[in-house]
């Protein structure tokens, strides 16, 4: 589960911002009659088409799996926190509806048409995160419902269960995040296009249009971010001392830079910053931070889970602040010269951005799952009740099945985004020198070449 | 109350998974007997073009399935995934590789890449249906009880073989329908035949597995098999037989558009028949739909939001169908995606 979901979630930020980049770059293309912006937005849908086919695919698998290896969690608790399921399920539809019409509508509908039934797009993508991280801060923040004698839920209150503490932090950083990272994963990949020497307008706009919308997020994201922070630290306040490695509670608490917690309470390694934990848990010094140890050892994160969670948030937030300077950088350059930096070095970090990026949305969600060990519904129900009762053996078998079929999966998108953006560039530069673009083994392997001339205008090419 | 007009969404969800879906699967199952690259060469290309724009929307049904399960039938939900682990494991196997065989397959231009992710689709468009049909025969034979442990036996009798295999039938039968029905509309005469003689073979079998049905479910999931074979439920059954006997005419009479129709339309029937006959049960003696009901304030709430869903989903529904068979639906081509545009000389050489 923690693997798909994993996978899955490096496709997200895809599914749920491209259609908005995509759709940005669409309207510059229509208002201004740009002819490179249009062609950047056909080439970017493409990529959402195969992007979106392996997003439904992983997404299915998720929601068996969440029967496959949570019926615990599913048969107790599915009716209190579903329903944010239930929400994101007709988002994802209507996403896939619009999504269809948008893909296939770029030849037969009529300009603006085509764009105006594209827009709702972005909308359905965001109702759709919406439900599902509602159900994930309900897991955080469980409310809603009371228990009977036996520890069975009862009196279920869906607007409670719904709107949980948690939802208005997590919905925000989640949203920002993902537009952030689909923005400097686009416009890394002209930057590389950039440095090596690739310096055309198609390169500029597809560059400046994604990263632009980034830069501009990250600050609201680092105001959100250490929103969330402090959010966690009154919620959850175990999972608070977990990610900042805080054993006793205490005042006066320093910060950890990475570093390693052991057993007996000890951190080796890492920075240590005097005072500062509570200053940014409740901006004074005297501010008390609750630590792992005030509660008993099985209801807190092992050693090893606090070390893992807190290298996430390290992680994140380390990364975080470079892509602030990034932005920054950005910014400055375009107020002075209303013009893109010079420097090779900005273009070579602008390319690592986008990959930074995806770590970091790897690190945020491990730090909240991971951070909330050992309970699956915090306070409620542990990992253990929650697992399936299958045996262990035929479990590993089905992970190492899953793996590789995940690895060949995304190693073969992968395989083919690569390839068709060089096909892209192979023709745009076979273009420029007045020679048509040469295909191998042409368009169609498959189906007769011409149809009919009935067919439209594409005459039966694929 | 409440608890049963859920479970009527909950029904209408398989339904339509089952027709929407099932469309799909069978032109993966016709994909997969097209032949050679070279033999399969029409079909598939008939194949690719039907399904494109609206692939990805039949699949979602099953993930509003599975969430009206959940939130509305909690304890059915835990049970089914829980007795049911090995073929619904090995179904979720099959949708990763089918979605991503056929979405992987379209901009792949090598033909040997293009073979390999070809037979993972069409593969996988036979086992998927298999073993979500088995898992429904599974059901249906009473072997499953709330606390059930997994085992083989659950999914690997009599009747779940058959309904496994009839679920299969009825994909491809539906498939055929559907590309009959493409391949006029593409004005692909030769195909018209091809995939015609495909829908009537399917019913054949489609025939045969039934009447073998009937003897294996007598004694083997006898709740069901009365259900199915006496009021309602064998009134439904019949007209459904009627339907795809009618389906069979009107595909003779070139009328392929009503084809689809009632070919639809007895898929479905079946599916709500195999409903009614598990009145009251979700799982046929031993979890009514009541007991298996959750909070009554979440099943008004996933009520009221299916209501708004209706709203707001159906109408680009419709839209999306309309235009894919107006044909105003079309692909990106290559040149498309190729055509340069100005703008591309250096900008400070």
């Amino acid at each position: 589960m923690a693997f798909t979901l994993g996978s899955h979630i490096l496709l997200v930020p895809f599914g749920v911002a491209l259609p908005a980049i995509t759709l940005l770059m669409h309207y510059r293309g229509l208002r201004k009659g740009d002819a490179v912006a249009l062609l950047l937005a056909r080439r970017w849908s493409a990529v959402m088409a195969v992007q979106f086919a392996i997003g439904i695919v992983t997404g299915t698998v998720l929601s068996f799996e969440l029967g496959l290896l949570w019926p615990g969690m599913m048969g107790r608790w599915g009716d209190v926190f579903g329903l944010g399921f239930g929400v994101e399920a007709w988002a994802f539809f209507l996403e896939a509806i619009l999504i269809a019409i948008y893909l296939y509508g770029w030849r037969r509908l009529k300009p603006w048409t085509h764009f105006w039934l594209g827009l709702p797009l972005p909308l359905a993508a965001l109702m759709g995160a919406f439900g599902i991280v509602a159900a994930n801060a309900w897991m955080n923040t469980p409310r809603g419902f009371d228990l009977d004698a036996s520890g069975n839920p009862v009196d279920v209150d869906v607007r409670k269960a719904i709107f949980t503490p948690m939802l208005g932090p997590e919905y925000w950083h989640f949203v920002v995040g993902v537009v952030l990272t689909a923005g400097y994963v686009v416009a890394g990949v002209y930057a590389v296009g950039w440095l090596r020497g690739r310096r055309d307008r198609y390169h500029r706009l597809g560059f400046t249009v994604p990263f632009s919308v980034a830069a501009i997020l990250t600050p609201v994201q680092f105001v959100l971010g250490d929103s969330i922070a402090r959010s966690v630290f009154h919620e959850q306040p175990v999972k608070f001392a977990a990610t900042e490695l805080v054993w006793k509670t205490d005042t006066h608490v320093p910060e950890y830079m990475f570093g390693r917690l052991h057993p007996d309470g000890t951190i080796s390694g890492g920075i240590k910053i005097p005072q500062l934990d509570s200053i940014l848990a409740g901006f004074s010094p005297d501010t008390e931070v609750t630590g792992l140890t005030s509660v008993p050892a099985s209801d807190r994160p092992t050693a090893t889970q606090a070390t893992i969670a807190h290298w996430a948030f390290d992680i994140m937030v380390t990364i975080g602040s470079l892509l602030m300077l990034l932005a920054l950088w950005y910014g400055w350059c375009w107020l002075r010269r209303r013009d893109l930096p010079r420097s090779r070095w900005f273009f070579r970090c602008a390319a690592l951005a986008g990959g930074a990026c995806l770590l970091t949305v790897e690190c945020g969600w491990i730090t909240t799952e991971v951070g909330r060990q050992p309970w699956i519904v915090y306070e409620n129900m542990r990992v253990s009740e929650a697992v399936t009762d299958t045996p262990a053996s035929s479990l590993w078998v089905m992970l190492g099945i899953v793996v590789v079929v995940y690895v060949l999966v995304l190693g073969a998108f992968l395989a083919v985004l690569l390839k068709m953006s060089r096909g892209w560039r192979l023709a745009d530069e076979g273009a420029l020198s007045g020679a048509t673009a040469g295909d191998v083994e042409g368009d169609t392997p498959y189906g007769p070449r011409p149809l009919s001339t009935t067919a439209g205008v594409d005459g039966g090419r694929e | 109350m409440i608890e049963d007009a859920v479970a009527w969404v909950l029904l209408a969800a398989v339904a339509a998974y089952a027709c929407a879906g099932g469309t799909d699967y069978g032109a993966g199952f016709w994909d997969l007997l097209a032949g050679g690259a070279e033999r399969g060469r029409r079909p598939r290309w008939l194949i690719d073009h039907a399904m494109a724009p609206v692939w990805e929307t039949n699949n979602v049904w099953l993930i509003f399935v599975l969430v009206v399960m959940w939130t509305g039938f909690p304890v059915l939900f835990q049970t089914v995934f829980t007795a049911m682990w090995l073929p619904l494991a090995l179904a979720a196997v099959g949708l990763v590789l089918r979605g991503a065989g056929f979405a992987l397959r379209k901009p792949t231009r090598r033909l040997a890449r293009r073979r390999v992710y070809g037979v993972v689709f069409a593969v996988s468009s036979v086992v998927t249906p298999f073993f979500l049909g088995a898992v429904v025969g599974g059901l249906a034979t009473g072997r499953v009880a709330p606390g059930t442990k997994a085992s083989a036996d659950v999914w690997s009798n009599g009747t779940s073989v058959i309904a496994g295999l009839l679920t299969v039938a009825a994909t491809a039968f539906l498939g055929a329908v559907f590309l009959t029905a493409d391949a006029r509309r593409f004005d692909a005469v030769d195909l018209v035949g091809y995939f015609r003689l495909r829908a009537w073979a399917s019913l054949g079998v489609i025939a045969v597995l039934a009447v073998v049905g009937l003897v294996v479910t007598d004694d083997d999931a006898r709740y069901v098999h009365d259900g199915l074979t006496s009021g309602i439920g064998l009134a439904l059954v019949l007209v459904a037989a009627v339907g795809a006997l009618a389906t069979a005419a009107l595909l003779y009479r070139t009328a392929t558009g009503w084809a689809r129709v009632t070919a639809v339309g007895s898929v479905a029937l079946v599916v709500v028949a195999w409903g009614l006959a598990q009145r009251p049960y979700l799982i046929p003696t031993s979890l009514t739909v009541s007991q298996a009901a959750g909070a009554s304030t979440t099943l008004r709430w996933l009520m009221l939001v299916t209501v708004i869903a209706v709203v707001l989903v159906g109408p680009p529904l419709v839209l999306l169908y309309r235009l894919d068979t107006a044909g105003a639906l079309q692909p990106l081509t290559e040149a498309d995606l190729r055509r340069t545009a100005a703008g591309r000389e250096p900008e400070s050489p």
